[in-house]
């Protein structure tokens, strides 16, 4: 029991990731009807604003410490970071060190911005262009972005850590009841899922509970009525953009701590989320979240010493045999709606 | 000639010439001089200029004329590649072989695959595509290569050990792949003043093969089936309608395509005898799309022009560094020419794949149709330009659709 527990667990982290980016993905296709492969690159783009935050943060100037010597007695350089001097050691210390979570802060105007210019500069102009077309440019445009991203933080992959208050275990298992020691789980993983689901809460209260989502939601059932009634859906479309922007850049910077960022993380996640939005259904909210989960946890258990000694390697093809198989029986994935991406 | 009316004969022979010619063509730059570096006349480069023409001329067969968008063709080529090297390893060094294999797996693999992805069209069919070939990345790498039963060899890939059975190999036969004892790697080079042509025999090999798969597409453009692949492009709904199932042609198509990409990596392990898991993974796949795009889609020539373009500039760009770029620069001001190298700079050596997804991007938001189509409209615009000077301008004369 404990051990299945531990298996669900350890699967929502990566799920976490899989519900932010197909959930970016599905807002896309929903508002937009275009079929974004630059999203993965968009996720990248968060986790190296964390980067970027840390990097800025890190940033220091040398002085000489009278106090100390090195070996030949002449004063020791010292770095101080700019943080530490302007806000008193203390207090820079700690900035510093919460520099992931502040990167959120950091993160959402970027990704916006980012979000606004692909689609005004980019993706305007294949609406009308064939899905071909749509994946091909955005295609390219991944290619770029993860290129650029390559040329300035270069290819290896860069730690990021967590708060030292975060970066710890927790015992959950006593919480629970079971024996101690039994589900041991770190804590920025709990923290992710926690961020998960409140960016995915957020996200669904935004489209549910104002005017500007309800307007969004009858945009997506249709388009060319709510622009007839004097809406400029267009405008609103673009900001939807932004915002799926920012829920994948958001998933990358917390992604961070649990895996250095490199140049490629973004198409490795690529093809998964699509896999996640096409088991999910096409065009279903819910669904991409669902499936981002399950498949997230299936893979989990997939990793186990059990499952791997039984079929070798099952964790590395489950997720796509899985995929096969929902395509093939349920060809609208578990919730997708009728009418959705059917010629 | 051979069934082709008369401007598919011209174009067919201009190819033939182009590639029986190729290592004086490519060869322009005499040996040791400034220029020589962008000579791509070596062997190495020109097989696979042919054999990626080849895996791009197959995959225009797919997305050229029936208009699928396949994400997962690297795969057929790795499963290629595979097979003709377990017939290294089993049999012989000798190619034939291989590369028949090779094609007959990479025939039956696409036949399994397309089986099953053909049922979904649109952006399904190129999820699932990718989704098979990310599988099979995964299987290759590291599922299939257990001790237990070791097909692929996993991440080292799969090569030719001294302990392998190799039955039908002869006490004399070379060590390396060969065809009936003429080994691919044979170079003959000819020195002609400051020049220096290179003739390797695995080059005209793959050069007879891309002729011969080439002749093969030109037919299959031009027939009936042809015409129903470009049916199913323009409208797939109306044709289902009229009570014609798409699904054996389209799944032929594939197939047949699935054959070109399997011949390409039969080949690609004849020139050097090692398969690797990473030919499958999707940037790979994503590569051939970028050929066939560039070159131009669903035109006949297209794909080759892409594979061609695609690897000269790789091969070049690569090459290209700072101090090259400084000697050419050289005769601009001190801070001026810093300024230009360090612009430059991003694009070129490593940063060739930048170069590529800008030029990609470019291309398709531009120039949809690719090389071809530039060409054709160049051509246009000279040719309007010389009757402007003649006539008045007359109108638009392209046939109505």
């Amino acid at each position: 029991m404990d051990a299945i527990l531990l298996q669900i667990l350890n699967g929502l982290d990566k799920g976490s990731a899989y519900a932010l980016i197909a959930l970016g993905l599905t807002l896309i296709f929903g508002t937009l009807g275009v079929v974004n492969f630059a999203h993965g690159a968009l996720f990248m783009i968060g986790a190296f604003c964390a980067v970027t935050l840390q990097k800025l943060l890190n940033l220091s100037f040398e002085t000489l410490d009278e106090t100390q010597k090195d070996f030949l007695g002449n004063p020791l350089k010292v770095e101080t970071p700019y943080v530490e001097y302007w806000f008193g050691p203390e207090v820079g210390a700690t900035i510093i060190d919460w520099s992931v979570p502040l990167a959120i802060l950091f993160a959402i105007p970027v990704m916006l911005v980012v979000g606004y210019v692909m689609e005004r500069g980019l993706i305007k102009h294949f609406y009308k262009r064939p899905h071909a077309d749509q994946i091909l440019v955005t295609f390219g445009l991944a290619i770029v972005l993860q290129e650029i991203v390559k040329y300035f933080f270069g290819a290896n992959p860069i730690q990021t850590p967590p708060p030292d208050a975060l970066s710890g275990s927790v015992d959950l298992g006593t919480m629970v009841g079971f024996d101690p020691n039994a589900i041991i789980y770190p804590i920025w993983r709990l923290v992710y899922f926690g961020f998960a689901v409140g960016i995915i809460g957020a996200v669904f209260s935004f489209l549910q509970f104002t005017t500007f989502g309800m307007v969004v939601r009858a945009g997506m059932a249709d388009r060319e009525t709510v622009g007839l009634l004097g809406i400029n859906i267009d405008r609103r479309f673009t900001i939807m953009f932004g915002i799926a922007a920012a829920v994948a850049g958001l998933a990358g910077v917390m992604y961070g701590p649990l895996n250095p960022p490199n140049y490629h993380m973004g198409m490795d996640f690529l093809v998964l989320s699509f896999v996640v939005v096409v088991v999910g259904g096409m065009g279903s909210l819910p669904g991409a979240v669902l499936a981002g989960f399950l498949l997230g946890i299936l893979e989990s258990f997939a990793s186990t010493t059990w499952a791997t000694t039984t079929i070798p390697g099952i964790n590395q093809i489950i997720i796509y045999l899985v995929a096969i198989i929902v395509l093939l029986t349920r060809p609208r994935g578990l919730m997708g709606r009728k009418g959705v991406m059917e010629e | 000639m051979l069934g082709l009316n008369k401007k598919d004969t011209s174009l067919l022979i201009v190819v033939a010439l182009l590639t029986l010619f190729a290592p004086f063509i490519l060869n322009p730059f005499p040996e040791g001089s400034a220029m020589a570096q962008f000579n791509a006349g070596y062997p190495d480069l020109m097989q696979r200029f042919v054999i990626f023409g080849i895996f791009a001329i197959g995959f225009n067969i797919l997305f050229g004329l029936t208009g699928y968008l396949s994400f997962g063709h690297a795969a057929f080529l790795g499963v290629g590649s595979y097979s003709a090297v377990w017939m290294f390893k089993l049999l012989s060094y000798n190619v034939i072989p291989a590369i028949a294999l090779s094609v007959v797996v990479a025939g039956l693999f696409s036949l399994l695959i397309g089986f099953v992805s053909l049922r979904r069209s649109g952006i399904y069919f190129s999820i699932l595509t990718l989704a098979f070939a990310q599988m099979s990345f995964a299987l290759a790498y590291s599922v299939l290569s257990n001790p237990k039963f070791n097909l692929t060899n996993g991440e080292t890939g799969l090569q030719v050990y001294a302990d392998d059975p190799q039955i039908l190999q002869g006490a004399n036969s070379p060590d390396l792949p060969h065809l009936f004892g003429l080994p691919m790697r044979a170079t003959y080079t000819m020195d002609v003043g400051a020049w220096s042509f290179d003739f390797n025999a695995g080059y005209y090999l793959c050069a007879v093969i891309m002729m011969v798969v080439f002749y093969l597409a030109i037919r299959i453009f031009r027939s009936p089936f042809g015409m129903m692949l470009r049916a199913v492009k323009s409208n797939q709904q109306r044709m289902n309608y009229t009570g014609l199932n798409s699904k054996p042609y389209t799944l032929a198509a594939f197939v047949i395509s699935g054959m070109y990409a399997g011949l390409a990596g039969g080949l690609m392990a004849a020139m050097d005898p090692l398969a690797g898991a990473e030919r499958m993974q999707w940037t790979a796949s994503g590569e051939v799309v970028l050929m066939t795009i560039l070159g131009g889609t669903g035109t006949l020539i297209g794909p080759v022009l892409g594979a061609g373009f695609i690897k000269y500039f790789e091969n070049i760009f690569s090459k290209i560094n700072d101090n090259v770029l400084h000697s050419w620069f050289a005769f601009l001001p001190d801070g001026m020419e810093d300024a230009v190298v360090f612009l430059i700079h991003p694009f070129i050596g490593k940063g060739w794949h930048l170069t590529l997804g800008i030029l990609f991007m470019l291309v398709v938001i531009y120039l949809p149709g690719g090389l071809v189509e530039g060409g054709q409209r160049l051509l246009k615009r000279l040719k309007r330009k010389k009757t402007d000077a003649d006539d008045a301008p007359s109108g638009k004369t392209e046939p109505a659709e």
